[in-house]
């Protein structure tokens, strides 16, 4: 476990490039910055300039190594590396409010984009016109989507959203892609077609994740709960709810092991074995040990003389970040075998966790 | 230090009037109204000294699929009365009888009480809230505060 201070700003997200050298992320501004890990440190070595709101989301594609970003002034840009400098391209994603989240999809030809407006751009690139388009999911969305996530087949995405409601959708684009084989969730799969609809599971929807063989969906929601969907079992959903507060981020690292963070600022382990079968495992990293070293009479009265209080109180959480984890995100391993994942969260800190299942 | 120094005012501004076909629909539950805890049940168990089982009958029923006040506020009232009743080193037996559900259906009782005081009900209600909350957690509290179904 390692933790690395980007600054007292809130992270609102990051992602990693592909041999995970490089790290975006963005400091609660409408700028990108890219570090680069030099030894144990980050040095800055870009910075994106393109929006004018806050950035909400972004996401790296390792192997095109494309980014992607969404801010609240309604837009998006995929940014590519062209002789050192990182070019933005605008995306047409015709939302009329602010985007919420962004997500390449697993083969990189598309991605998807959430927003306020109460639905789903889905932007692929038209290599006549050269520039991206955009097609909308709409159907059944009563407000914002907060959390998307692809199916490992490029063609399933899973969307939570503020309306307290969980759904996967179909993102085939038959401008792009072969036709897609049937999979668990269903075997017919026109665009926008509703897979599953989850509805009123107690809370917004704050992350969706989809495991390793996509055969089950996670979510945590707004009622500090986790649930989930398993297609193979007929999409039947299980619902754990925890003591804990509400958690803002759920990611599979392995095909039965979730691990979730949020609001409690430290993530917490989950284990999933069938319908009925989710049950809390571990809570994550080791509690600082706090030091209660024998005052002397002479600290005694200082303290009752300073702080009106003999009591050596620590201002810090005994956890590893010490305020809301906003995101979770794969560092080592595949998807199936994960062996480190990175948390960021609203004290401005990236710590790297190591899985030990 | 705590006031907001940046322009609030478009937090008045209806976002929803602007567009239309925009509005949330809340979606019509068609689970069962439950009728709230039989009254007379829990009066003869209250009659006899059986807290305990008093406690189970008055959590049974909750009246939260149902729109109508009349039904939600005998139901609390119900409930506040076998509450009220408890001795103190009771509590913590009951909260341990009852499952998850049950504790985050007590803590909706515990907050609607704190809603509208009467003579000794805060006292009471505060112990009953101290011993949920260590079997419940934040994420009781949590969930009182965000389930749009209200007991």
């Amino acid at each position: 476990m390692s933790l690395y201070s980007f600054g007292l700003e809130p992270l609102s997200c990051h992602a990693w490039n592909k041999d995970r050298t490089q790290i975006a992320v963005s400091p609660n501004s409408s700028t990108v910055i890219i570090y680069q890990k030099k030894g144990k440190e980050w040095s800055k070595i870009h910075e994106l300039k393109e929006h004018s709101g806050r950035i909400t989301g972004i996401d790296w594609a390792p192997e095109s190594n494309r980014i992607v970003t969404c801010a609240s002034d309604r837009n998006a840009y995929v940014w590519t590396l062209k002789d050192g400098v990182w070019k933005p391209t605008l995306v047409l994603v015709r939302i009329n409010r602010a985007a919420t989240c962004v997500k390449w999809s697993p083969q990189e030809n598309k991605f998807a984009l959430g927003s306020g407006a109460k639905l789903i751009s889905v932007c692929y690139f038209e290599k006549e016109n050269d520039w991206w388009l955009s097609k909308h999911i709409k159907k059944g969305i009563c407000s914002t989507v907060l959390s998307l996530d692809w199916h490992p087949n490029n063609i399933l995405l899973a969307a939570g959203s503020a309306d307290l409601h969980c759904r996967v959708f179909s993102a085939y684009i038959k401008e792009i892609e072969d036709k897609p084989g049937p999979t668990s969730w269903g075997a017919k799969m026109p665009f926008g077609e509703v897979l599953l609809e989850q509805k009123d599971v107690g809370g917004w929807v704050h992350s969706v994740a989809f495991s390793p063989s996509g055969d089950s969906l996670a979510w945590v929601s707004h009622n500090s709960a986790i649930s989930v969907a398993d297609a193979a079992q007929g999409k039947e959903v299980t619902q754990l709810t925890t003591e804990y507060l509400p958690l803002l981020s759920v990611l599979y690292v392995n095909e039965t092991e979730i691990v979730a963070a949020g609001h409690d600022c430290c993530p917490y382990q989950f284990s999933y074995m069938g319908p009925g079968k989710l049950d809390f495992v571990k809570k994550l990293g080791i509690s600082k040990q706090t030091s209660k070293n024998s005052m002397s009479a002479m600290q005694h009265f200082r303290n009752l003389d300073k702080k009106a209080t003999t009591d050596e109180e620590d201002n810090e959480l005994n956890t590893l970040h010490q305020n809301s984890i906003t995101q979770l995100c794969v560092v080592e391993g595949q998807k199936a075998k994960v062996e480190k994942f990175s948390s960021v969260g609203l004290d401005g800190a990236l710590v790297l966790w190591d899985v030990k299942v | 230090m705590a006031r907001n120094t940046l322009g609030s005012r478009f937090r008045r501004v209806e976002v929803d009037g602007l567009e239309e076909n925009s509005r949330f629909v809340e979606e019509q539950d068609e689970a069962a109204e439950l009728q709230g805890p039989d009254t007379a049940e829990v009066d003869s168990l209250l009659r006899q000294g059986d807290m305990m089982s008093a406690f189970h009958v008055a959590l049974r029923n909750p009246p939260i699929n149902s729109k109508n006040p009349a039904i939600k506020e005998k139901a609390q009232a119900v409930v506040l009365r076998v509450l009220t009743s408890f001795k103190s080193s009771d509590i913590e037996p009951a909260v341990k009888s009852i499952d998850r559900n049950g504790i985050d259906l007590l803590m909706k009782y515990i907050y609607k009480g704190f809603e509208k005081p009467c003579e000794n009900s805060s006292a009471i209600l505060l112990q009953w809230h101290e011993k949920a909350f260590a079997v419940g957690g934040l994420g009781s509290i949590v969930r009182v505060m965000t389930s749009r179904k209200t007991v």
